[in-house]
């Protein structure tokens, strides 16, 4: 039996997504005979960890502060051991564009893109480049956020009528933006789990494919029981699939991922390119990757296990 | 430090579940904006998003009185559906105090305001029938109107509450399609989250065109009482039947609450209707919740039975009153010119609109940065418009939060809207020096807002600033 703080909630606009994911952690840390320690992350965090005296913590926060190294670092200075990705990976993941940065250079197929920061526009003339940058990432653009998850801010300029609104709403949810060209295809999802018995192998599951009955695949959409529907595992021809688990697999070495992760991307014209890498993938009820888990038959409870047990055997 | 729940099974496969949804849970839809809403408990922030009533002024001990007062073997005990004797008989006397005249046995006593919108709806909406509203409506009736699945059309407001004209030009397109609403749903007085207020010449004309085509009204009026400047208005119900008498009213359906004018945790609301329609919607209401808590019951009859419910609320109106002065003069100063905003004679809120593409959901993430928030505009629609408006409340948080912020929104308004004008290469019109206007009697209608592009536009033309007269508390 192990000790185990589970760190859920905290202040980032996913609070509610992590409050769904940490419960679930902590159920199945019980059923397997740890002892829990449920900690909404605050302001008292630190004497919050001190008082739990947890040998471990399992990070279960999406978003700002607990997806982007900030809380990681903070557990390394307390030598608390974690699950998931370290500091360096979690900052890299987390910003998109050192995300897209990392891909290109390591040979890996991502979307073409420009990013921009709101000081750009104000102090730096950026907004005259703009027609530029359109024309060269060729409409219709997705705009979204460099630093948030769950497709929060995410907005689509079809065309340079709607690129303005579309950059202002996405700059609400933080200082910098990424324009990225919008690639028709059909959206896959590759969880990856370590093996947890020891070594630092991980396993690619099955891939999902999500098929939302909206328009797009927002944030209700995400999160909300019979918005979406799922195909896992997704119906590819084996050399496709094989090449989407290739890519995924090689994203994940590339950004020094641990634990678990998923690599979100678009089967287009051109094949298989990546969105993004996410660090601490949803553990909700609608989540990809317990649902790929379960097609490769492995349970939620044997998830948080191996999570945990990477964790541990650093 | 580990909390108590229930272990869930291990079920976690999602179809399964899927599966086994209903298909009106489709419409119940989970949003962005619910989970940004959630951040919006944080002690450090400023929130003007709330619907709540300032419950600190009741006396704590009356509260503890009334308390003791109740017996405790009735009090403990389940009630009739329908509610306790003394409740429905201070639900007349409360509605006498708006020149209504009921019998307490047309009353039905119902879990707050919410249930009588549910029950309604429930009693009368087969899917895919129609239910008119205002654009904006209630917040709160949006999903029960979705969970019923209706259809629900919304009518434009102007700053004389629903435009007559437009109702009367949907149900033609609807007679057309051969369809027929089920009811209007409608808050004339400091409509939420409007904040306006229907006319007189609108409510006569609402109340003939419910007669003439045998329609259904639900007049859902939390905050009748709530007036602290201008005349009253009678009630749809009082226009159809001055003076009560049984059989006059057919068609409108009459819905209030305690929860503004006594408190919104004794959860106890009312509906008078037709007769017919009385025990139908009774039977409803077993369905639900066999009664509404008795507990609760007993200490609304013991407050009406010992004390003047009305200097309580009078004090309520001064205290909001304050506030209203108060936000407006913040808004005044910290707003930019493209904003327009509503200006209320008594409830709780103020409706602002801004340029059409300032989307208000995003902006929320932004204010929720800066420790302030409001309700997004799209939360007033069933169909996705008013993603650039905002529902401020002024009732619940003191003269100091109102000021900063409104203070902290404007700013956030102010940088998005200087964002945009250098993305689309505009050059900002320096700010106009400050102008002093009388306020005007009446408000005008302001020119139609620039169109959105979607055929969506016009959410509420209400007047801009400088036709208003708003005031700017900084001036020199």
């Amino acid at each position: 039996m192990t000790r185990v703080a589970v760190l859920k909630g905290g202040r980032s606009l996913e609070r509610q997504v992590s409050l769904a994911s940490g419960a679930r952690v902590e159920d199945a840390l019980e059923r397997l005979g740890h002892d829990v320690a449920a900690i909404d992350v605050g302001g008292d965090l630190v004497a919050q960890l001190r008082r739990s005296e947890a040998s471990v913590a399992f990070v279960a926060l999406h978003g700002r502060g607990g997806e982007d190294g900030t809380v990681q670092e903070l557990l390394e200075v307390l030598e608390i051991p974690y699950t998931g990705s370290g500091v360096h990976a979690c900052m890299r993941c987390f910003d998109k564009v050192l995300t897209k940065y990392a891909l290109r250079e390591g040979g890996l197929p991502t979307p073409d893109w420009v990013s921009l920061s709101e000081i750009g526009f104000q102090d730096l003339g950026a907004a005259d480049v703009l027609g530029g940058i359109a024309e060269r990432l060729r409409f219709p653009l997705v705009v979204k956020p460099v630093s948030q998850g769950s497709s929060l801010g995410v907005k689509h300029a079809p065309t340079a009528a709607e690129l303005p609104a579309a950059l202002v709403g996405a700059l609400s949810y933080g200082a910098r933006v990424l324009l990225e060209h919008h690639i028709e295809g059909r959206e896959l999802a590759v969880s990856l789990l370590a093996r947890g018995d020891g070594d630092s192998d991980v396993e690619a599951l099955p891939i999902v494919e999500a098929l939302p009955r909206g328009p797009e695949y927002d944030f209700a959409a995400r999160y909300e029981i019979g918005e979406t529907d799922f195909v896992c595992p997704a119906e590819l021809d084996d050399d496709v699939a094989d090449r989407v688990r290739e890519i995924a697999l090689s994203a994940w070495r590339l950004m020094g991922a641990r634990g678990f992760a998923r690599v979100d991307m678009i089967l287009g014209a051109d094949g298989p390119t990546v969105l993004e890498v996410n660090p601490i993938p949803g553990l909700t009820e609608t989540s990809l990757l317990p649902q790929a888990a379960d097609a490769a038959g492995v349970s939620f409870d044997q998830v948080v296990e191996r999570v945990l047990a990477e964790a541990l055997a650093r | 430090m580990t909390e108590r729940r229930p272990t869930r099974g291990a079920a976690h496969e999602l179809e399964r579940y899927a599966g086994l949804f209903s298909a009106r849970t489709r419409v119940m839809r989970s949003s962005a904006m619910r989970d940004l809403m959630a951040v919006t408990v944080r002690p450090e922030v400023i929130s003007l998003a709330g619907g709540l009533p300032d419950t600190s002024t009741f006396d704590p001990a009356l509260f503890v009185q009334l308390m003791s007062e109740m017996a405790p073997a009735a009090a403990l005990q389940y009630g009739p559906s329908e509610g306790l004797e003394g409740v429905r008989e201070a639900i007349a006397l409360v509605m006498a105090a708006e020149d209504m005249h009921v019998d307490p046995d047309e009353v039905i006593v119902t879990t707050g305001g919410q249930q009588a919108i549910d029950l309604v709806t429930k009693t009368l909406v087969d899917p895919g029938d129609v239910v008119i509203a205002e654009a904006p409506t209630y917040p709160g009736a949006v999903p029960t109107f979705c969970s019923y699945e209706a259809d629900v059309i919304q009518i434009e407001m102007d700053s004389d509450g629903m435009i007559i004209a437009s109702l009367e030009e949907t149900l033609a397109r609807l007679d057309a399609q051969g369809r027929r609403p089920k009811f209007i749903y409608t808050i004339p007085n400091f409509q939420n989250p409007a904040g306006v207020t229907m006319s007189l010449e609108r409510r006569r004309r609402l109340v003939e065109i419910a007669r003439e085509r045998e329609l259904l009204v639900l007049e859902d009026n939390p905050y009748g009482m709530l007036r602290f400047e201008g005349e009253g208005l009678p009630t749809l119900r009082t226009i159809e039947g001055p003076t009560g008498a049984p059989g006059e009213n057919d068609f409108v359906i009459y819905a209030g609450t305690m929860s503004k004018i006594l408190s919104p945790g004794v959860r106890v609301g009312w509906l008078v209707a037709p007769r017919p329609l009385l025990a139908k919607l009774v039977l409803g209401k077993q369905s639900t919740d066999l009664c509404s808590s008795t507990l609760a019951q007993h200490f609304v009859a013991a407050y009406f039975a010992s004390t003047d419910w009305r200097p309580y609320v009078e004090s309520l109106c001064d205290l909001y009153h304050r506030r209203r002065d108060v936000i407006l003069d913040a808004l005044a100063e910290n707003l930019p010119p493209e904003a327009t905003w509503t200006r209320p004679h008594g409830g709780l809120f103020i409706w602002v609109t801004l340029p059409d593409y300032i989307d208000t959901t995003d902006m929320l993430a932004r204010a929720l940065a800066d420790n302030v928030a409001f309700v997004p505009g799209e939360a007033a629609f069933a169909d996705g418009r008013g993603r650039h408006s905002m529902r401020l409340n002024f009732s619940s948080s003191s003269d100091e939060d109102i000021r900063e912020g409104v203070r902290r929104i404007g700013k956030i308004i102010a940088e998005q809207l200087a964002l945009y004008d250098t993305l689309t290469g505009r050059r900002r019109q320096p700010p106009a020096a400050p102008v002093v206007v009388a306020e005007p009697e009446i408000e005008a209608p302001a020119p139609a807002a620039a169109d959105d592009g979607e055929g969506m536009a016009h959410i509420l033309q209400l007047p801009r600033r400088g036709a208003m007269g708003g005031r700017r508390s900084r001036e020199a």
